[in-house]
């Protein structure tokens, strides 16, 4: 977006792959970095306030979430959290040896899934039909006396498509199955309380996709499961998770989910008005483009628009031209036969899965930009169209 | 992202010679929306026998798209016996560089052209040099023997990944990268780099040498997890096939431990050391 100077401004619409880090959380975390770098565990006072800084923090991240303080361990991401959520549970459980995932879950727990079957594990994934929505028979089905833990996400990060994630977790508790959830996308755009949504044993959350700074997560556990830990070592997160605590990152993810909660009605109110104004304008300025998944159960920030016959790639490097960051499902490598998992598992034909771009926009998003991008785009799709060998244009 | 000299980004934002050319003299095309990327190449021969105009259609990447662009510019003006000897080498060589991954692109450009002379010799009629039998090899993109071997030896490539990077060939299902490293010794010789793909569980062993493994996958693959949940194992005793452990700690007092036994330990013993073992607990060790 060009600025009256004449210089490029970024329009940031790649929300679902990481966000700005606000500037309250910034500030929160700053003296953490500086002054007062004391180690929480240290029996003197110097370190001893970083660790009431620590607990404030899990009190708010505990306050969004609907649950006690104690049920919060510190990560480093949201792949930690899956990975111990997954392995952990499979360690208590030895004699059980099935995991029941989704086809549409991110990399973090189908990549740690598919790698356990290595190790004598079976995996069911359950399918979704041609808008992304779980299939909710084939999970019922596939979860067996030999199942050890059920791993399906609450909203999907390229489509941003939600699962009925209460229903899906008593579907789980009535077999007598532990249930986690990768909430990783959920988290700030969409209320989730786990106070009343109480067959949740289990759920992943990550610190830079709520505008706190990455290498920070959140396992929830609710109380009662048992759990193996993943990460040995010293006694912190009461023995749960070793290692000595990212002080900086945790105090920011606190500051973080306080604004959260503030903003989640903002999320779903101007944020959702203005991902519904792109894409309307897309549809209608760009021919031979639909929207994949459940519009009905969609995140309020996202959105995921196929463009037939041209490449998901292309169309990422001309809009950069422009300073718009969005993302493609399509990954034009030589080993990438599938162009998008998820895309792929609801049916999207490959005309469309490999020109899928997804917008996925944050309160920090505003009107100007939108137009902006529905200004700019239709002339990107029209060249690329032009250079296709599957569109018939004269000349 | 990824690192694209001037030159690609000039010719993927400014293509040249874009289009079709409907009484074109050759017609290639290669690839398929299947596979993510696909190239139309045109063009018309002048009354001195050189190529007069070209132009294309691809749908891909930005690498695709300058690959193409600027093989059209380097033909133009050249005789069909010129165009010939355009290897995919001669493109990357002209955008300056290629990121590896995106290498194949370069190739598409170059076997469009093939595809494009020969659809020219077929159509007026003059003999070409009859085809030799292909054989696909790679059944997830549709890479042929011959086409493996050519990147090959234009590119120098010694290693799998690089044929993969190169023509795609491998980067599916990967079945066929066995296969892959045969061609790759055919034209490399020793030089031919070649990992084994395939884990082989070792042959034969002597007594102490599958005692040594079976205490090592113990040690590596099985303490640890059960260790995670308050117990141990120790290896007492192998006898032929027989492998006789005993479990302690909270695994001794477990109900689940024959589960344990049978579905954990046995099956990373076979994994790892042999096929044919069996595993049976001492009950009565002492705690």
């Amino acid at each position: 977006m060009r600025l009256k100077g004449g210089e490029m401004n970024t329009v940031y619409m790649d929300n679902n792959a990481t966000t700005m880090v606000a500037q309250e959380v910034i500030q929160e975390m700053l003296p953490y970095l500086g002054n007062l770098y004391g180690n929480p565990s240290s029996m003197h006072s110097f370190g001893g306030q970083v660790g009431r800084k620590i607990a404030q923090a899990r009190q708010s991240i505990a306050s969004l979430l609907g649950c006690s303080p104690e049920e919060i361990i510190f990560t480093s991401c949201g792949t930690e959290s899956d990975n111990t959520a997954i392995r952990g549970m499979l360690a208590t459980h030895p004699n059980k040896r099935k995991i029941v995932t989704s086809r549409v879950e991110h990399p973090a727990v189908l990549s740690t899934c598919r790698e356990l079957e290595h190790h004598g594990y079976s995996v069911a994934e359950v399918g979704v039909d041609k808008d992304g929505r779980l299939n909710l028979d084939e999970l019922n089905h596939c979860i067996d006396d030999d199942t050890a833990v059920v791993s399906i996400m609450v909203a999907n990060n390229e489509t941003g498509v939600v699962f009925p994630i209460d229903e899906i977790a008593a579907i789980a508790k009535a077999k007598g199955v532990t249930f986690h959830t990768d909430a990783v996308q959920a988290i700030g755009k969409i209320p989730i309380d786990l106070n009343k949504s109480n067959n949740i044993d289990m759920l992943s959350l990550s610190g830079h996709k709520l505008h706190a700074p990455k290498g920070v997560g959140v396992l929830y556990v609710r109380k009662g499961t048992r759990l193996s830990p993943f990460m040995l070592g010293g006694h912190q997160e009461a023995g749960r998770r070793g290692g000595t605590e990212n002080v900086p990152g945790i105090i920011a993810l606190g500051k973080a989910c306080q604004l959260a909660a503030d903003h989640i009605e903002e999320e779903n109110t101007r944020v959702a008005k203005l991902r519904d104004k792109l894409e309307n304008a897309i549809l209608q300025s760009c021919p031979d483009s639909f929207v994949n998944g459940d519009t009905k159960n969609r995140l309020p920030n996202t959105t995921n628009i196929s463009f037939e016959y041209i490449e998901g790639e292309s169309i990422l490097l001309m809009m950069d031209k422009f300073g718009i960051c969005a993302s493609s499902g399509s990954a034009c490598t030589s080993g990438a036969l599938e162009p998008s998992h998820v895309l792929r598992a609801m049916g999207v034909p490959f005309t469309a899965a490999h020109g899928s771009i997804r917008f996925s926009l944050s309160r920090y998003n505003t009107e100007d930009q939108v137009d902006f991008i529905a200004e700019k785009l239709p002339p990107i799709i029209n060249c690329l169209r032009e250079l296709s060998p599957f569109v018939s244009t004269s000349g | 992202m990824w690192e694209y000299t001037d030159k690609v980004m000039d010719h993927f934002l400014n293509p040249r010679n874009v289009g079709i050319i409907d009484d074109a003299d050759g017609r290639g095309e290669v690839g398929s929306l299947s596979c993510g990327d696909a190239l139309t190449l045109t063009f018309k021969l002048g009354e001195d026998g050189r190529i007069s105009d070209v132009k294309f259609k691809t749908f891909g990447c930005a690498s695709a798209v300058a690959s193409s662009s600027i093989l059209t510019e380097m033909i133009k003006g050249m005789t069909i016996e010129e165009a010939q000897k355009v290897t995919n080498q001669d493109i990357v060589e002209r955008l300056g560089s290629l990121p590896d991954q995106k290498m194949h692109c370069s190739v598409m450009g170059q076997e469009a052209l093939e595809a494009a002379i020969d659809d020219y010799y077929t159509k007026s009629g003059k003999a070409r040099s009859p085809k030799q039998e292909v054989k696909v090899i790679c059944t997830c993109f549709g890479v042929t023997d011959t086409e493996i071997k050519k990147v090959v030896a234009e590119n120098d490539l010694t290693t799998v990944d690089e044929v993969t990077n190169y023509c795609k060939a491998g980067g599916g299902c990967g079945g066929c990268k066995m296969e892959i490293e045969e061609l790759i010794k055919e034209v490399q010789g020793s030089r031919a780099k070649i990992e084994h793909v395939v884990i082989e569980k070792p042959k034969k062993l002597t007594n102490i040498q599958k005692i040594q493994l079976i205490q090592q996958t113990i040690n590596d693959q099985i303490r640890p997890m059960l260790r995670a949940d308050g117990g141990d194992i120790d290896l007492i005793d192998v006898d032929g096939n027989n492998v006789i452990v005993a479990f302690r700690g909270m695994c001794a007092k477990c109900r689940m431990s024959e589960f344990t036994m049978k579905d954990v330990v046995e099956a990373r013993l076979r994994e790892f050391v042999s096929d044919d073992l069996n595993v049976t607990e001492q009950k009565d060790s002492h705690n």
